[in-house]
């Protein structure tokens, strides 16, 4: 066989493309046109909703924030279902375990713990080492479920699921049991970053003003967009590499893909480590910027609402994934939660008061919305999976299959 | 056994290897030995326990009794990922692509075995990965040529016709550089045009230095091509030799005809 130059197919032409330094951006390519869209829309959006809202934009950036949580958390079960196609319903676990990870090293609570020693290590390391953590967590909790498919291993995640954070409840003497674990450090800049001109005036620092508290919604904003972007890139690196394609292949036929010297057991156990990384990421900052952690906070409910962010933007696609948790997070924190008030607003303006007073079986339509707000949810659900079934943003897998099977009928006619 | 010749000749041994399932004993001491550079075929009519060898040797499962002696190394029993990694490639009989990858992304994992970044590499995007995605990526492109579907490398594999679909599943068995190629079936379904092309393939796969072994039903093809043929009925072995010599063996033609056929036919 001879190594000379392989003409590519479709060479075609090249309008649409930006050049930047090494990096192409193909404005012709769907991801990278929401990539960019999400991208620039988050830069954006602390000025715009200070903006809309006459500069009381803060709880809506602090809410951005909190949704990033969960976008990150989609992101890393994508991995895991979503590439490597293994059902895990308990993967709140993984969260679990990097938000407890903050609360025991950066807070009193070790203090009130058999070790008598509170350790206070500084968020950016922490934020490393809940990464280590969380992913050795999946590889362990992993290894039990490689010989399981499909419904099985789905059974088996689930009861991990319920089991991490019953440990945590229950160790009382480790993790303040029910009540949880508070008063968690805040992430402080580094020393060398507002330097050793903070004292001097806050014109010389590097980065002004950004210190993590409750009162500045946009440090937290700025933190979690840092996050999810490595997070993009690397997860997207890996998406495309050797590794990446190891995953797809076991999820599309595990027989084939260790006939062809793909060794499932190590890849399995990396799609787990490398999406409980993700969630390790997430559990650090979830636990700094609450500076509470709680076992409630990790119930199978959150399992589910990630799974679905996943299964409404497009299993496998992140892209997808991110513009579903968004959405999902959107729905059912900002527009479900509100929908009472707003109803009871509308009504109010509109003069339909009636309709919004109680008589008898009838509790008022503000009530009623606030008592359907689950059947709302699920209606929506089925709604968009109805007409969008490969999800938002669906994988290429899903949309060219028509497509393609179209141009093989062409060059079958063209052939023959 | 007199067909068990010394090592080097021989690519592959199967030492009297037995496969029960449960009380089904589906391979039963079967003895051969597959000679470097040549096309070995399996015959037998269906259920004759062809596919059950050659998962055994492809480590689906393990034998129950004897030993499958690959490059004079002991292969039974190894993980399937080990013997792709040693050099044996497998195609299957009901095709196993990956349906919703690309063609080139199916000959991609094929090369999986042959790459070396790590999980850093992948991440961070190194050198050392940049250089191998560039060079695996062109290898692809290669071997979809060589099996000539190059034209539908951006394609997923599910959405390429049948003839095409077992070109690529060749090709992916290709780019985990085996020294061993079994291929099972691979003109099941084919017509005679396409056949014919299917020989010349494996026959310029041979003349590459890679030794085929083949479960094929198809007497033409199996007799025009293939050095020696290896005929197994229920389990047995019922001959062995170049296709000569097992057309005209009589418990091959009571195999393959019923027993009747074949007294009819002497008589």
């Amino acid at each position: 066989m001879s190594t000379a130059t392989v003409s590519r197919p479709r060479p075609g032409p090249r309008r649409g493309r930006i050049k930047i330094g090494r990096w192409t951006i193909n404005l012709r390519d769907r991801d990278t046109v929401v990539y960019l869209a999400i991208f620039i829309g988050a830069l954006a959006f602390p000025t715009v909703a200070d903006f809309v809202t006459g500069g009381q934009g803060g709880p809506i950036v602090l809410l951005a924030a909190d949704a990033g949580v969960y976008v990150l958390l989609a992101l890393g079960l994508n991995v895991v279902v979503g590439f490597a196609g293994l059902l895990d319903l308990g993967y709140a676990a993984f969260f679990a375990i990097g938000a407890y990870t903050y609360a025991l090293a950066a807070s009193g609570a070790l203090f009130h713990t058999p070790l008598h020693h509170a350790i206070h290590i500084p968020f950016w390391l922490l934020l490393i080492v809940g990464v280590v953590i969380a992913a050795s967590a999946g590889a362990l909790l992993g290894a039990p479920t490689l010989r399981l498919r499909g419904d099985y291993l789905a059974i088996v995640t689930l009861g991990f699921g319920e089991i991490v954070p019953r440990v945590f409840r229950n160790a009382g003497d480790w993790t303040g049991g029910v009540n949880g674990l508070s008063a968690l450090d805040n992430p402080v800049l580094p020393y060398w970053l507002d330097g050793p001109w903070a004292g001097v005036g806050e014109q010389f620092g590097i980065v002004k003003n950004l210190v993590f508290s409750v009162a500045n919604p946009t440090a937290w904003y700025v933190l979690m967009f840092i996050l999810i972007c490595i997070s993009v890139v690397l997860l997207n690196n890996l998406r495309k590499s050797r590794l990446g394609r190891a995953w797809m292949a076991i999820r599309e036929d595990e027989t084939a893909a260790q006939a062809m010297g793909i060794n499932t057991v190590t890849t399995k156990l990396l799609a787990f480590a490398m999406g409980a990384a993700t969630s390790g990421f997430a559990g650090c900052f979830y636990g700094a910027k609450l500076s509470l952690v709680s076992p409630e906070n990790f119930q199978f409910q959150v399992s589910i609402t990630i799974l679905v962010m996943i299964v409404l933007g497009g299993m496998g696609s992140m892209p997808g994934v991110i513009v579903g948790g968004l959405t999902i997070y959107l729905v059912l924190f900002k527009i479900l939660p509100d929908a009472p008030n707003q109803v009871h607003s509308l009504l109010a303006t509109t003069g339909f008061t009636g309709i919004d007073q109680p008589h008898g079986d009838w509790p008022g339509l503000g009530e009623f919305v606030s008592r359907l707000k689950f059947l709302l949810f699920g209606l929506i659900l089925v709604g968009t999976m109805l007409l969008r079934p490969g999800g938002l943003i669906p994988s290429r897998a899903e949309i060219d299959v028509e497509r393609a099977a179209k141009e093989t009928a062409g060059l079958e006619g063209a052939a023959g | 056994m007199s067909s068990v010749a010394p090592n080097g000749k021989n690519i592959l041994e199967i030492r009297k290897v037995t496969k029960q399932f449960g009380g089904l004993v589906a391979v039963d001491a079967v003895e051969f030995a597959v000679r470097r550079g040549e096309i070995f075929a399996l015959i037998g009519p269906n259920g004759a326990g062809k596919t059950t060898l050659f998962n055994c040797i492809t480590g689906i499962y393990p034998p129950t009794l004897g030993s499958i002696v690959f490059n004079g190394n002991d292969i039974s029993g190894s993980r399937p990922h080990k013997v792709a990694q040693l050099g044996i490639a497998r195609t299957f009989q009901n095709i196993r692509l990956f349906p919703f990858m690309t063609a080139l992304d199916n000959v991609k994992v094929g090369q999986h075995v042959r790459m070396h970044a790590k999980l850093w590499d992948a991440m961070l995007k190194t050198p050392l990965e940049r250089r191998e995605e560039a060079r695996v990526r062109d290898r692809a492109y290669e071997l979809l040529r060589y099996v000539g579907i190059e034209r539908f490398a951006d394609y997923y594999a599910r959405n390429l016709p049948y003839g095409q679909q077992r070109r690529l599943e060749v090709a992916r068995a290709l780019a985990t550089n085996p020294q061993l190629l079994l291929l099972d079936e691979p003109a099941a379904g084919f017509t005679p045009q396409e056949k014919v092309e299917l020989m010349k393939l494996v026959e310029k796969i041979v003349s590459d230095g890679i030794t085929v072994f083949l479960i094929e039903h198809d007497m033409k093809v199996v007799m025009s091509i293939s050095k020696r043929i290896c005929v197994l009925d229920h389990g047995e072995e019922i001959a062995l030799g170049p296709p000569e010599t097992v057309r005209s063996n009589q418990r091959v033609i009571e195999a393959y005809l019923g027993s009747g056929a074949g007294h009819s036919g002497t008589s």
